[in-house]
């Protein structure tokens, strides 16, 4: 093998005629491949000097082995020139601005003179000269007499891809190139050309290249027939066409005769190099698959720009369903042993650590906390086997590399896509777990927007120490918990986590000694316990508030209101009849209830306040107090127990006939806004039409309808007011766990008004909906108003509505994630080589960008939640450490 | 119509030609070159109405929302693309 070489320059130009020979090490003339023996014919298209792909075989151009050799080009001798495809437009151009007859650029001296100044002044200062060629053709095009030769000249017409017609006579291929061969070197230059790299006459095909075997390996299929690539396909229909060609016109075959085969010449050399050109019928298999063609191996996703360079299949990397396991912490995650068995981490042997790989390699590929692969010094890679274990365990020396199964303790990045945000590549530590399914932590489901219904998510293991080390500083679980996006947690409880909390730091839960150990069994708890809350009948009992505060770390101070403030006027602090203000004093819940505002993801200021309340240790206190916490949860929620059901929708008779009364009354609401619009009495609003006014009026009309009639089955329910939180729904509502008000609504009260596009539903027969309605009706519900509730029913054209309404939401989604996509794409490829530098601007390359981050110089994640510093948290701080007075 | 002046809008930014002295330090502070600096063209009409000329370099003060003020400043440039 050769050394390395550097890359000193790149020349963009075309390849001449010339050069295609030159580079070429045979002619190739045969349509055939392999003879009846199954040997590669010579000067056919697997040519054995054009590279090798049999493993064993020699190259017999540069005698390396397959793999080594890199292919060589072959050419074809074209019996007739043709058209580049991929320069039609170029041609069309240049045919346009130069002389029928001379080959001169249609530009007097002058002219010609005053371009070549502008040009070389954008060419000294680096600058694009697009802009100019496009003037100089368009200059170029007004002439009509050629300046030089006198020569009139005709307007040249292109039909789509590779047909010039001047004057109805179609240019062949051979004139243009005629033409092409007469422009002068001194014109190109204004053509936009380097005529050092590029004369125009190379963009019509004399020579084709055929590229080597490499690039176009045949495969054998099992029964023994080879398959050819689709290159090697199209290379056989032009060397066919090719040899017919010349054939019929030594022959002196008839003109037209001629013309058809060049055509057909020119249209698989078209689709040789694109096969996705509009106005030619794509080249297919026999099968019927279009064949991949050059063109179609570069473009697209999975093209050699975006699909094999930019992005690569990967190794160490995993792939599988994933479940949950609360359990866990959040800095975990659980790999399948099967996955374990087959990943490994490289571990150079050393004094101190050769005992131990003894150890692994003993216990061989099978039993799990082994090792696959042992490396010598000298590259050499051994396999172990159940077998050959105790042997090489003996060989092994220090330097050697042991490629150790993965186990518990291990450093894994692990990712779920769309990977849309940093947080969607995470550095968890391994634990090794039976069953098939990686398993996390419920609590990190927002970062990655994971949920359980058949997701899957990809693991890597890195391979050296410093792509260890940096997974843990910079990417481990809990050094992301605060977001970049707004300087808030994004990690955190949820559903059962909030509603969990919710109940156990209810005002009057009461726990003894031995329910509170059972309940923060699996929390690691180093505070003692305080001196009971309550003592009812000489029976100590510990309020839930106690219990939660077990798991606070204790120089925690905090104070928030819970989400089901109601905002008092004034505040009322700690005597707070709702119990919505949260107090924390030194690791201590004085009051107030847990809800979604002190842990939930996105928004939990306890994590927060961890976070900022201790420096050094921050990160690792939160998630310390998120396994706590989360874990304590689950255990309450399942000891008070939590399901829901029908019968949690169920509101009373009374209230059922209320929210019949309120419909009753918004339907004959909306008859008599539909009458005075029939009768022209109704007045239309500024700015609107009277339609717009009336369609308002109705909405406005229907949507306080509905909302009345979910108040009611609000109130019914328990979720306003005295709360039932023997209700579910109610709980989670209010705890912000899942669901809110409108979801209660449409289960207990009214579905409500359907809509496409903000608008009733006014599509489908002439003048009305469905054939159940009038012509004309306005109705309610003629118009999609869903008077029932999701508890009651919906009746059939109720139904219909609604599976409409739901369709728009279905499609909005599917558009917004393909638009969003692309935006990201063009974001991140703009903006990926901005850089933040140490004095704190921002760079791309060598140039300026921003003279301070952000105009401010804050790091957002270290932010408060955005804003820069939060003055009325250092106040109260203050305060209360230094008194009022 | 005639005599706008477009720094009086309230949308556009303070801009003021800054002093050889000035700009060196700037240049010193963040050890950078001229050419390393954000551009302005010359026909920009801010540009127009201080009467820069080509290779000033320009202040600009804006209003920011996350400080209050944000000092950029730009070079000013007679063609386009670069």
């Amino acid at each position: 093998m050769s050394s390395p070489k550097r890359i000193g320059k790149i020349k963009f130009g075309l390849l001449s005629p010339k050069e295609y020979r030159k580079m070429s090490v045979t002619k190739v003339i045969t349509a055939d491949t392999y003879d009846d023996d199954g040997f590669p014919i010579e000067m056919g298209l697997m040519d054995p000097r054009l590279g090798v792909i049999d493993p064993g075989l020699r190259c017999k151009t540069c005698g390396q082995r397959a793999g080594e050799c890199p292919g060589h080009f072959g050419h074809i001798e074209l019996a007739a020139p043709v058209v580049h495809v991929g320069f039609a437009k170029l041609i069309r151009k240049t045919l346009r601005a130069t002389c029928r007859r001379c080959g001169h650029l249609l530009l007097d001296e002058m002219q010609q003179h005053e371009f070549l100044l502008k040009m070389h002044e954008l060419k000294d200062k680096n600058y694009s000269t697009e802009e100019t060629v496009k003037n100089v053709i368009k200059e170029a095009r007004k002439t009509t007499t050629c300046p030089y030769c006198a020569e009139q000249q005709k307007e040249i017409k292109y039909e789509k891809p590779t047909r010039y017609v001047e004057d109805s006579h179609k240019l062949m291929p051979a004139d243009i190139r005629d033409r092409f061969e007469r422009i002068p070197d001194s014109d190109t230059e204004l053509l936009g050309l380097d005529a050092s790299n590029v004369r125009p006459e190379w963009m019509i095909l004399t020579v084709l290249p055929v590229p080597p075997v490499t690039t176009r390996p045949s495969i054998t299929l099992e029964n023994g027939q080879r398959s050819e690539d689709d290159l090697t396909h199209k290379l056989v229909d032009i060397i066919r066409i090719n040899q017919r060609f010349q054939e019929n016109r030594e022959a002196g075959a008839p003109q037209l005769i001629i013309e058809d085969l060049w055509e057909l010449l020119q249209y698989h050399v078209t689709t040789f190099l694109d096969n996705e050109v509009s106005g030619v019928p794509p080249a297919r298999h026999r099968s019927g698959r279009p064949l991949k063609t050059l063109s179609q191996r570069l473009k697209g996703k999975d093209g050699r720009f975006r699909g094999s360079l930019s992005g690569k299949r990967v190794n160490f990397s995993a792939r599988t369903v994933i479940s949950p396991d609360p359990n866990l912490s959040v800095n975990e995650v659980g790999v399948p042993e099967t996955i374990a068995h087959e990943m490994t981490v490289p571990i150079i042997v050393t004094p101190r650590n050769i005992d131990d790989l003894q150890e692994y390699i003993k216990r061989g590929p099978l039993n799990h906390p082994g090792a696959n692969y042992v490396k010598r010094p000298d590259g050499k890679r051994v396999k172990v086997t159940d077998k050959n274990g105790d042997e090489i365990a003996e060989t092994v020396e220090n330097g050697w590399i042991v490629e150790r199964q993965l186990k518990d303790g291990d450093i894994v990045l692990f990712n779920r896509q769309p990977s849309l945000h940093r947080m969607s590549i995470m550095a968890h530590r391994v634990k090794v777990m039976p069953f098939k399914t990686f398993r996390l932590n419920p609590a990190v489901c927002p970062p990655y927007n994971a949920d359980f219904d058949g997701d899957e998510m990809n693991l890597h293991v890195p391979q050296t120490e410093e792509a260890r080390a940096e997974a843990r500083i910079l990417m481990q679980v809990e050094e992301n918990i605060l977001s970049p996006r707004f300087g808030g947690p994004i990690i955190g409880g949820i559903h059962d986590h909030i509603s969990g909390l919710f109940l156990l730091t209810q005002k009057g839960t009461k726990f003894t000694k031995s329910e509170v150990y059972e309940l923060l069994r699996k929390c690691t708890v180093e505070k003692p316990l305080p001196t009971p809350a309550i003592v009812e009948e000489d029976v100590a009992y510990y309020s839930g508030k106690q219990v939660f505060s077990q798991v606070l770390p204790e120089q925690l101070n905090l104070t928030l209101k819970a989400k089901k403030c109601v905002m008092h006027a004034v505040c009322l602090k700690t005597d707070c009849e709702i119990d919505a203000y949260v107090k924390i004093e030194a690791g201590n819940l004085i009051c107030g209830i847990i809800d979604e505002k002190s842990i939930g993801a996105f928004s939990g200021a306890i994590l927060d306040g961890i976070i900022r309340e201790y420096h050094d240790t921050g990160f690792t206190e939160a998630s310390r107090f998120l396994d706590n916490a989360t874990k304590l949860a689950i255990r309450s929620i399942m000891a008070f127990g939590f399901s829901f059901g029908i019968d949690d929708e169920d509101v009373s008779q009374q209230a059922q006939l209320e929210i019949e009364e309120i419909m009753e009354k918004a339907e004959e609401r909306v008859s008599a806004l539909i009458n005075a619009y029939e009768f022209g009495e109704l007045e239309s609003m500024p700015g609107r039409t009277l339609n717009e006014t009336l369609e308002m009026k109705i909405m406005q009309e229907l949507g306080r309808a509905r909302d009345k009639a979910g108040e009611i089955a609000g109130k019914n329910l328990g979720f306003a007011g005295e709360l039932a939180l023997d209700n579910s729904a109610v709980v989670m509502a209010v705890s912000g766990a899942r669901g809110s008000m409108l979801n209660l609504t449409q289960m207990a009260g009214s579905v409500g008004q359907q809509s496409v596009r903000g608008e009733r539903i006014k599509r489908g027969y002439y003048d009305r909906t469905l054939p159940h309605f009038r012509k004309g009706d306005l109705g309610a519900d003629a118009r999609g108003f869903v008077r029932s509730s999701y508890k009651k029913g919906l009746t059939p054209t109720e139904f219909f509505f609604h599976a409409i309404g739901g369709r728009e939401g279905l499609v909005d989604t599917a558009v917004r994630t393909s638009q969003s996509g692309y935006l990201q794409r063009r974001l991140i490829n703009a903006l990926q080589d901005l850089e933040v530098e140490y004095d704190g601007t921002v760079r791309s390359g060598e140039k300026v960008v921003q003279f301070v981050y952000g105009e401010d110089g804050i790091d957002p994640t270290k932010s408060n939640y955005g804003k820069s510093v939060n003055v009325q948290k250092i106040v109260q701080d203050v305060i209360e450490k230094h008194g009022s007075g | 119509m005639k005599n706008l002046n477009v720094l009086q809008h309230e949308m556009v930014p303070e801009h003021s030609i800054m002093s050889d002295e000035e700009v060196h330090e700037l240049l010193a502070r963040y050890g950078i070159e001229l050419k390393q600096l954000p551009k302005i063209l010359v026909t920009d009409p801010a540009c127009k109405e201080i009467k820069a000329q080509k290779d000033h370099v320009i202040r600009i003060k804006r209003r920011s929302l996350t400080a209050d003020e944000a000092v950029s400043y730009r070079l000013v440039i007679d063609t386009k693309m670069g």
